[in-house]
């Protein structure tokens, strides 16, 4: 089966910076997977989606999107494949309303009025703002906002949606409205998920972490497996899962733990059992 | 200096997107030198009682007390000067404020404004940029070629500059990624006991209450419906979870490990101190 | 400040709210083409008491039209004004030198007057019962005929919709950017001239830098959602007659003929 996404030996360099924003960059994501993309800032988690829709175009290497190859001539192809949510919610509202904003992209490409209305209804329901189709975005919350984004680009019907760290601006209450909401289109739909972030949380429900570090893949696994690298993520500049943390304050007071990573559902069991053969 | 509210509440102006987002009769006191966090949803009303930390707002009704200053309803406009000197205030993704050309300029801004003559408050920026972990090198340089992050401690320094005694932070880490959000926490911290600074910090984030804080307000529809000591505030779980509001992740392992059987007294808010209680539990010493 | 940028709509169900906009602008240009017909008390009287039907038809108070009179009294007044002492004819009440209160002054003077409220009264009824966007839409639509001349209309109104939209969220910014200076002990709005035009700076600087942000994510954006422009683009709003524009119509040549017959 094709990949969703297939990226072979990307460079890219913006014009003024001193060190190149990503180097040899190689991955591919699955159809239907999930995958994170997790870094600090300024690793070029970003820059990497914005090469993957032609927002920016790498200096070398290619950028395979669902069998397509990135060029000028397939860009408005692969961009009708790709939908991208962006960091800041107000900022990338172009429309007056919720239904206005949702259609923006349809009417981009041309799709006629009658489908667009049912587009527009279906996409507003699957992300459950069918009662704001007429609010104007200033009295929509940051959550709201995000979701008036993802049913844009649900109407559009892509293979991929691109969430660039989508949530980094939002109050808890907003990431976990929009990592509920993921879930839930994952769950109903065929669609491929990249979710850039620095929110570990929000890494721990994909099937896939990449690590990014200074614009080089640092390393790939499972959310377990790159988790398990503990308090060697804060020197990447990222958070470590809370029972990691845990685990170091216990070790650091003579308790043997294991090496694999544990969920907190794991910890607590462990705990237990050292608790009952005490 | 101490903060007092009594009885206050405001009522915004009809007709304007945040009616409905006032106070409704809040008595609390900031004491200084303390670290109070006040948490609650967006909209419950946390950035209008900030507003009122420096008389940005003025209460429809009841009295604000600011160390010497009064402030009520019919407080003028004028003299609040010295009065938002003593109070410094970063707001929400602060970097928005930066207007000059160099680093200098911005951070000298607010103490000449209150009067400092312009070689001492280049002297102050100088100490500033320190202060907030950036090196001397910036200061020349244009606050916009910053990145974002070294922007938000540029305005920040730029707060710091007027010599506050009270420091207010809204949200201060919003949009840092882990590592700049622990560093930006340690470095309140360190003002706070070295530079004996009274800090005010709204969040959502409640790992940050748990881990600095030593009073905490939660506001919920305007009103303040709870205040104590973090671990006063976090013991009762089922309060905070009918409200809605999270728990620091300890404190929600605690529980968690309580229902299982481990027993926890007090409420541990950090991962050490939980740690250091789960010892005996496990049979830590017997390891040794 | 808001309000007046906004254009004043007041959100409503009344017949007037719900006339197609386009119908709405038109018959707002050509009332006022039409009042100009006007010319003795009985064909001001008519237009008069036409008004305030349909100032009633919108169920909006009195008040919010009076205030719409307000800005525009001094310029009024001086007006008036001058048709009372420029205009001569008729008996003369009162005169000094070149300077004479005569008859026909004082009707046209009154007439004038009356003019300019009613222009005043259905302009700020075509702004309290249209909001800002369906009255871009109708200028869209209204000049759509013009592309074929090579006028960029749908480029202009995406442009005018995005301005419309963007409006609150520049205001919000204003709102926080004054806030976090005056913590830093900028006096917006008091001492002199040169000391107010100095504090506007700190204020300018960052919109200007939040604004060019602002622009730079929003383009980004529209590129990502497919956006290449006008050509090809379908619509998703789009403006519809109903009967109840034809009897709109209907209205508009009532009044013509009412001012025909009465003017004289």
């Amino acid at each position: 089966m094709t990949p969703a996404i297939a990226v072979s030996h990307l460079n890219f360099h913006y014009p003024d910076a001193d060190h190149p924003a990503l180097q040899d960059v190689s991955f591919e994501v699955g159809a239907g997977e999930w995958v994170a993309i997790i870094g600090h800032n300024g690793s070029g988690k970003s820059t990497l989606a914005k090469n993957l829709n032609g927002l920016l175009a790498p200096d070398s290497g290619v950028v395979d999107i669902a069998g397509m190859t990135l060029a000028e001539e397939t860009v408005w192809a692969i961009r009708a494949k790709v939908g991208i949510v962006f960091q800041n919610p107000d900022n990338q509202f172009v429309g007056a309303t919720v239904a206005d904003d949702v259609a923006f992209g349809l009417e981009n490409r041309g799709i006629p009025r009658a489908e667009m209305l049912v587009r527009v209804q279906e996409a507003l329901e699957a992300v459950e703002m069918s009662d704001f189709a007429s609010r104007e975005p200033a009295r929509l919350s940051g959550g709201q906002k995000q979701r008036v984004a993802i049913a844009g680009i649900i109407a559009q019907r892509p293979d991929i949606i691109i969430l660039d760290e989508a949530t980094s601006m939002l109050d808890p209450a907003g990431r976990t409205e929009i990592i509920r909401l993921i879930q839930q289109l994952r769950a109903t739909t065929q669609l491929t998920v990249l979710s850039i972030t620095h929110d570990i949380d929000e890494a721990a429900k994909a099937d896939r972490v990449i690590l990014l570090n200074d614009g080089q893949i640092k390393t790939t696994g499972t959310p377990a497996e790159i988790f398990a690298y503990g308090p060697e993520l804060l020197a990447l500049g990222l958070d470590v899962p809370y029972p990691e943390k845990l685990k170091a304050a216990l070790t650091a007071r003579g308790v043997a733990m294991p090496q694999t990573y544990l969920d907190e559902e794991g910890l607590v069991a462990y705990l237990w059992t050292l608790h009952s053969t005490m | 200096m101490d903060i007092t509210f009594d009885h206050v509440s405001f009522t915004y102006q009809a007709g304007t997107p945040f009616e409905g987002d006032g106070l409704k009769d809040v008595s609390a006191t900031i004491k200084d030198g303390s670290y109070t966090a006040i948490i609650g949803h967006t909209g419950s009303g946390k950035s209008t009682l900030l507003q009122h930390l420096n008389a940005l707002l003025k209460p429809t009704a009841g009295t604000v007390s600011i160390g010497d200053f009064q402030i009520t309803s019919e407080t003028s406009n004028k003299n609040l000067k010295p009065l938002r000197q003593k109070v410094g205030m970063v707001f929400q993704f602060a970097e928005n404020q930066l207007f000059e050309q160099t680093v200098a300029k911005d951070i000298a801004f607010g103490p000449k404004n209150f009067g400092v003559p312009e070689d001492e408050a280049l002297a102050l920026a100088k100490r500033m940029v320190e202060l907030v972990g950036l090196p001397q090198s910036v200061l020349e340089q244009s606050p916009f070629d910053l990145s974002g992050g070294q922007m938000r401690r540029v305005a920040i320094a730029g707060v710091l500059a007027m010599q506050p005694e009270v420091l207010v932070l809204d949200e201060p880490t919003a949009g840092l990624d882990p590592a700049g959000r622990a560093e930006m926490m340690a470095m309140f911290a360190k003002l706070h006991d070295t530079e004996h600074l009274t800090i005010v910090l709204v969040t959502h984030q409640m790992d940050d209450v748990a881990d600095y804080a030593d009073h905490v307000l939660v506001m919920a529809q305007g009103a303040l419906i709870k205040q104590g000591t973090p671990r006063e505030v976090f013991a009762d779980t089922d309060w905070l979870r009918a409200n809605s509001l999270g728990l620091p992740k300890t404190a929600a392992m605690a529980e968690r490990l309580a229902q299982r059987g481990f027993h926890f007294d007090p409420l541990p808010l950090t991962a050490e101190e939980l740690a250091t209680q789960l010892l005996p539990q496990i049979g830590g010493g017997a390891h040794e | 400040m808001n309000k007046l940028l906004l254009g004043r709509y007041l959100p409503g169900d009344s017949w007037l709210h719900k006339l197609d906009p386009r119908t709405k602008l038109m018959a707002s240009f050509y009332y006022i083409a039409i009042i100009f017909l006007a010319n003795n008390w009985q064909s001001y009287l008519m237009m008069f008491v036409a008004t305030m039907i349909m100032v009633a038809a919108s169920k909006i108070r009195l008040g919010f039209f009076m205030r719409g009179v307000r800005p525009m009294l001094w310029l009024i007044l001086f007006t008036v004004a001058l048709q009372v002492f420029f205009t001569k004819g008729g008996a003369v009440y009162w005169s000094w030198g070149w300077l004479a209160i005569t008859q026909y002054g004082l009707t046209n003077g009154a007439f004038i007057f009356m003019r300019f409220v009613l222009i005043i009264f259905v302009s700020t009824l075509l702004t309290l019962t249209t909001p800002p966007l369906a009255l871009a839409d109708a200028v869209e639509s209204l000049l759509h005929p013009l592309r074929k001349i090579g006028v960029p209309v749908t480029e202009l109104a995406l442009v005018l919709q995005i301005a419309l939209r963007f409006v609150p969220t520049l205001m919000d910014q204003t709102t926080k950017i004054m806030n976090a200076q005056r913590a830093r002990g900028v006096d917006f709005g008091s001492g002199n001239l040169f000391q107010q035009m100095k504090a506007v700076v700190p204020l300018l600087i960052p919109l200007f830098v939040d604004s060019f942000g602002i622009a730079e994510d929003l383009a980004t954006a529209m590129d990502a959602r497919g956006y290449q422009g006008g050509d090809g683009r379908t619509k998703y709003r789009i403006l519809q007659y109903h009967p109840r524009d034809v009897y709109a119509g209907g209205w508009m040549v009532i009044l013509t003929l009412g001012l025909v017959f009465l003017r004289a």
